[in-house]
């Protein structure tokens, strides 16, 4: 079963586990939670160890400076990096200070983490990236570790088997001076992806799908578990693409255990342990995954193969199709804060109930983002570029995740396959995910981003954005308008 | 941080679902602004329109509603970005209390680092407060932290659920560093451990490239 854009969230979908013996069989995520209690504070709360926490260039420097006036130091200096990603410029020839915002921040940030003894990978560094991207990429990110970072989608980490979650600024504080976090411990949600995805039909078009079925607070309070055939096929970028969106449905985590998979990628990265300690830490990381009996509080079962390629049509997340569907009604919401939302939703984004979304005119088309801008994200848009041009009238940047994945990209011609077809080929960052070094969309100008938020003023006031796969966003540049990307691939 | 034991005044009804913290407060308005200068910019995408102009349907324009100090909002309200502005925009405002069938979990935690109180209660608890709210605007809600219950006006007091844990903090004006200033012994002793446990996590005194 599919369930079209109109179709309230399901309940159906939802099935209490059955009860059995919890003591003794844990899941991933209670395995890496408790071996990381430091101490029990009562009432349900928990202090934890953070065995990496990751500082970007909006927040870092801010959280240093107010960490110094409440008289603290960083307790660790070696658990943290800092990197600049979000406020700096992707355009070509950029440097630290080449917007206002990041003239402003990026040099203080830098100062005040090498001060304080913190790695600290600059604009131009061969490490630099959206700090979720460069994580994984340099094996800062490891199977069963605490992860946090000033930033919600630090979900997208747990798709090695590590707990990894956006925390606030205060949060932020505290675990510069303590190295440790104040949690209550969540419930377990499992969600099985059965079956194996259709051609052209992708992670993102997997985690999209998902967010619509459970809705935006569907994963509320939970610790989510993505399992299943289809996600033990998955490569490492498409597991790090589902988990970036954990968030979306309310989940602050989501995870996903460790194999051969995940060390072969991570097997030789320059931050993860090398000879005798790699042996070590493979025997304990085996011994991570989900016990066959644990428990969890909800699972959830989608049957990946009717999963067509999504689009987003409002201003959450939740708002989303498959790209067959039409614009739904909000005389068919569910309730009144579903109609009312449903309403602003349309009327901010200038769409008509009962009209198909495949043909839409777009203006714009980002491709980047912790979600969706790896060397795999960049060949499968390449492969539909290639050999096509961006349609008139529609500008289209492409934004490659990390250094990394930009050098790589470079090496085997995706930049002169992207140039040809018309895209702008950028530095790495942030960019138009959020818009803070000022690279908006236009007001009223309709955008297919590869990102993960098409909340109203997300990637500037006014500007519309739809959320789709790097294929549907290449398949929209090429052809002016929201397009089932199946239609432009070699079968 | 400023206690939250008890507040009264009107409740401002802000009810679509999933209200997220971009809209709440823009990124750039917190590099550009301090935490206590950022009321201008409150949900600016809604309250202004593009011409700069005030949009006179919007809730928190509605004369009544200007300083409300409670806000009474849909599910998973502040859901989204981590960005703890969206609290600071907030309180900014006026708003100390936010009463909401669900809350995104970051935003809630952050509202503890602030002396803001996420109140959770039924979707049709808060529906029909809101519906008292558009009737009688100015009627005064009562939301008491020490008592755990919401008065609305002429109503009886509705109890609700909070952490123990984070009732203490809110009550004593304390964010979490005041609440762990406690354990540095235990964390001491847990890193010491750790570098033996898990060295990979430790190599070379940190994040040494080996
Ligand atoms: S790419 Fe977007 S979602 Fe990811 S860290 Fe940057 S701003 Fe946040």
């Amino acid at each position: 079963m599919t369930l079209g854009c109109g179709v309230p969230r399901s309940a159906a979908l939802f099935k209490k586990a059955d009860q059995g013996n919890s003591d003794v069989q844990r899941t991933l995520f209670d395995k890496v939670w408790d071996s990381h209690v430091v101490a029990e504070m009562g009432d349900g709360y928990q202090l934890l160890h953070v065995d990496r926490n990751l500082l970007h260039d909006l927040s870092g420097g801010k959280a240093l400076a107010d960490l110094e006036a409440r008289g603290l130091s960083v307790r660790s200096p070696s658990l943290n990096v800092a990197v600049p990603d979000h406020a700096i410029s992707s355009a070509p020839g950029r440097h630290a200070t080449s917007t206002d915002i990041s003239a402003r921040l990026a040099p203080i940030f830098r100062q005040r983490a090498e001060a304080a003894g913190i790695r600290y990978f600059d604009v131009n560094d061969p490490e630099q990236g959206i700090v979720h991207v460069i994580g994984p990429e340099l094996g800062l990110t490891l199977p069963g570790l605490m992860i946090t970072c000033g930033d919600s989608h630090t979900s997208t980490q747990g798709a090695v088997g590590a707990i990894a979650f956006g925390i606030g600024s205060t949060e932020l504080l505290h675990v510069l001076a303590t190295q440790t976090i104040v949690q209550a411990k969540p419930k377990r949600m499992r969600v099985r992806f059965d079956g194996a995805l259709g051609a052209g039909v992708t992670p993102k078009d997997m985690i999209l799908h998902l967010i619509g079925q459970i809705g935006a607070a569907g994963g509320d309070g939970h610790a989510l578990e993505y399992a299943g055939p289809a996600i033990e096929a998955l490569d490492i970028e498409g597991r790090l693409t589902i988990c970036n969106m954990s968030i979306e449905c309310g989940a602050k985590m989501g995870m996903i255990a460790p194999d051969d998979t995940t060390f072969s990628y991570l097997a030789g990265r320059p931050f993860a342990p090398k000879g005798v300690i790699w042996d070590r830490a493979i025997a304990t990381w085996r011994g991570l995954p989900t016990d066959e009996e644990a428990i969890f509080d909800t699972e959830i079962v989608v049957d990946t193969g009717l999963i067509a390629p999504q689009i987003t049509w409002g201003t959450s997340p939740e708002h989303v199709a498959g790209v067959v569907d039409r614009v739904p009604d909000p005389a068919d919401a569910a309730d009144t804060a579903q109609k009312t939302a449903w309403e602003a939703a349309l009327d901010y984004i200038g769409l008509t109930p009962g009209a198909p979304l495949e043909g839409t005119a777009v203006d714009h088309v980002f491709i980047g983002s912790c979600t969706n801008s790896r060397i795999s994200d960049l060949r499968h848009a390449a492969k539909i570029a290639d050999g096509r041009k961006v349609a008139d009238g529609v500008s289209a940047w492409v934004v490659p995740g990390s250094q990394s994945v930009k050098r790589q990209a470079e090496a085997e011609g995706l930049d002169r396959v992207f140039e040809a077809a018309g895209f702008q080929w950028r530095e790495p960052g942030c960019s138009q995910c959020v818009a803070a070094n000022g690279e908006v969309v236009a007001p009223g100008k309709r955008a297919i981003s590869t990102t993960n938020r098409n909340f109203v003023g997300r990637q500037g006031p006014q500007a519309r954005t739809h959320l789709a796969s790097p294929t549907m966003a290449a398949a929209a540049a090429v052809t002016g308008c929201i397009t089932d990307v199946r239609k432009l691939m070699d079968t | 941080m400023q206690p939250f034991i008890s507040i009264s005044g009107p409740a401002a009804p802000l009810m679509a679902a999933n209200v997220d913290t971009d809209v709440i407060i823009r990124i750039e308005r917190l590099s550009d602004f301090g935490r206590d200068q950022l009321a201008p910019y409150a949900f600016e995408a809604w309250r202004f329109r593009p011409d700069g102009a005030e949009q006179p349907d919007f809730v928190l324009n509605q004369d009544a509603f200007r300083s409300a100090p409670i806000l009474l909002a849909g599910r998973n309200f502040g859901c989204g970005s981590s960005r703890e502005g969206a609290v600071w925009a907030l309180n900014c405002i006026g708003v100390r209390a936010v009463i909401a069938p669900s809350f995104g979990g970051i935003f809630r935690n952050n509202c503890y680092q602030n002396g803001t109180l996420p109140v959770v209660l039924p979707e049709e608890v808060i529906d029909g407060f809101a519906a008292i709210a558009r009737t009688q605007p100015e009627a005064p809600f009562t939301v008491d932290l020490d008592r755990q219950v919401v008065v609305p006006p002429n109503g009886k007091p509705v109890p609700f659920e909070i952490d123990a844990l984070r009732r203490r903090g809110l009550m004593a004006g304390q964010d979490d560093l005041g609440l762990t200033a406690q354990y540095a012994e235990q964390i001491s002793d847990f890193q010491k451990r750790d570098q033996v446990d898990r060295p990979w996590v430790w190599i070379d005194e940190g994040l040494q490239k080996n």
